[in-house]
């Protein structure tokens, strides 16, 4: 190595991996201290900071065919997909709710390299995609020496950092339904500036009867505990009922309740409680719109 | 850990030319860039994927280069600030970032016109919103980006100006 400035990783083997099987096969040989290598965005700065040191990387991506999206009911995403290819199609557009999280996601040169299913299997707590894909019910499909997997995104992310996924298994394929008629969504995140992460995010998807009453909701908050948090409570005070100014004061107050956030130097618990209450009113007011056949934009706010 | 590990090739075509190299598998594009090939255009900012200062296109796309390993760049195209001049003329987005001021210690320039030029092929015709998400993701701690707006405003002008000079 030159005598250039510069962090480097600890030294590894590189492996390049053809197919999934291969990628499969060569971890289980390789064990415990091999990686798989999606896109790298978080996995690279923690290598670089010595946080993460494995002897060996499977390269995920050369593998053809692993990046896609496909609508037929379901829209399929592929593991490998990137952020910016989620945000640039008109497939996954016509669930808002996507496209606000992909478009989202830190800055450009980051969406062009990082993967949805790189970013899930990391469930980093403070990670976009995960309160996103459970308030639309997605379903991740995982390959591993037993075969393939479908397993409920809410049954996939256990903890902070943990998954269900066994040894040498990998995640192909993030399915998410087409939400029914009237139903609309919306992610917000409030970032200190695009490339770090959000302080504090809150997904909604609301669906609505004929009369435009909540038939159905759906509220996650994402960055303040160790998962993405569901606000039943606020869920409840929807449900049946006529979708009007009271309703989201009570729905702010409900998350304001119920979210744990912790003092750091993204701010103080204080300061992120409010926050989310304040997103959860903005994304709820998005979500709301878009089920009337509303066309509205949403982008992250910068504080 | 293995005793020995083996070097990685890597075949890429920068600005234009194909390269040939073997490599620790740890190398960066960046420094595989700077120390391999001598492209020192490209710069080291903060080396965390924050500040975009070693920005480059790969495969028509903006990447931070600090943060993507020179073998996840095998078969790919590159294109570095040494490959925006051509024939002793500034690219149309140097020459909007030399008319407008838009540095001051010139850092991170060569990160913002990488962005600028990803922005340009997007939006050839950028909103402010635009402009403030194509460049979220570089930093520069001198000017306060005013004058980089403006550069990067003018900088689309020159580009409806010459259509045929994009790179």
């Amino acid at each position: 190595m030159g005598c250039g400035v510069g962090m480097y990783p600890r030294a590894f083997a590189y492996h390049r991996a053809n197919t999934y099987p291969e990628a499969i096969s060569l971890l289980s040989e390789l064990g415990e201290e091999a990686k798989f290598l999606a896109g790298g965005q978080s996995l690279i700065p923690l290598m670089k900071l010595r946080l993460s040191t494995p002897a060996h990387l499977v390269d995920l991506n050369f593998i053809p065919e692993t990046s896609y999206i496909r609508s037929n009911g379901l829209l399929r995403l592929g593991a490998m997909t990137r952020h910016s290819e989620i945000a640039a199609s008109a497939d996954a557009a016509r669930i808002p709710i996507l496209h606000d999280c992909a478009a989202g996601i830190a800055d450009p040169q980051i969406r062009h390299m990082g993967t949805i299913g790189g970013s899930i299997a990391e469930a980093d707590p403070t990670g976009d995609w995960a309160p996103v894909l459970l308030a639309t019910g997605a379903t991740v499909k995982t390959l591993g020496q037993n075969g393939e997997r479908r397993i409920d995104i809410s049954e996939f992310i256990l903890d902070a950092y943990t998954t269900a996924l066994q040894p040498a298994e990998l995640i192909i394929e993030i399915a998410v339904p087409a939400p029914v008629s009237r139903s609309g969504g919306a992610y917000i995140a409030l970032k200190r500036c695009a490339p770090v992460y959000a302080s504090a995010s809150v997904a909604v998807q609301l669906t609505l009867h004929e009369d435009h009453t909540c038939r159905d909701a759906r509220i996650y908050l994402g960055v303040l505990g160790l998962t993405a948090t569901r606000v039943s409570q606020a869920e409840d005070l929807l449900r049946g009922q006529a979708v009007d100014s009271r309703q989201f004061e009570g729905v702010r107050e409900a998350v304001m309740d119920i979210a744990e956030p912790a003092s750091d130097m993204r701010g103080s618990a204080e300061y992120k409680r409010h926050a989310a209450g304040a997103l959860a009113k903005l994304a709820l007011d998005a979500a709301w719109r878009r089920a009337r056949g509303e066309h509205v934009e949403v982008t992250h706010l910068y504080a | 850990m293995p005793e020995e590990i083996a070097r990685v090739r890597v075949n890429l075509k920068i600005n234009g030319k194909q390269y040939s190299r073997e490599v620790e598998p740890r190398t960066l594009l960046v420094q595989l860039l700077r120390e391999e090939l001598s492209l020192t255009g490209t710069h080291i900012g903060c080396d965390t994927s924050y500040c975009g200062a070693c920005t480059v296109l790969l495969n028509s796309k903006s990447v931070k280069s600090c943060t993507v390993f020179a073998f996840q760049a095998n078969d790919g195209e590159i294109l570095t600030v040494e490959g925006l001049a051509k024939d002793g003329q500034l690219h149309p987005v140097q020459q909007a970032f030399s008319d407008c001021h838009g540095f001051q210690c010139g850092y991170c320039t060569p990160g913002f016109l990488m962005s600028t030029l990803q922005l340009l092929e997007e939006h050839p015709h950028p909103t402010e919103w635009e402009i403030r998400k194509g460049i979220a993701g570089n930093t520069c701690r001198c000017t306060g980006y005013q004058n980089i707006f403006k550069a990067i405003e003018a900088a689309a002008e020159n580009y409806k100006a010459a259509p045929s000079d994009r790179s």
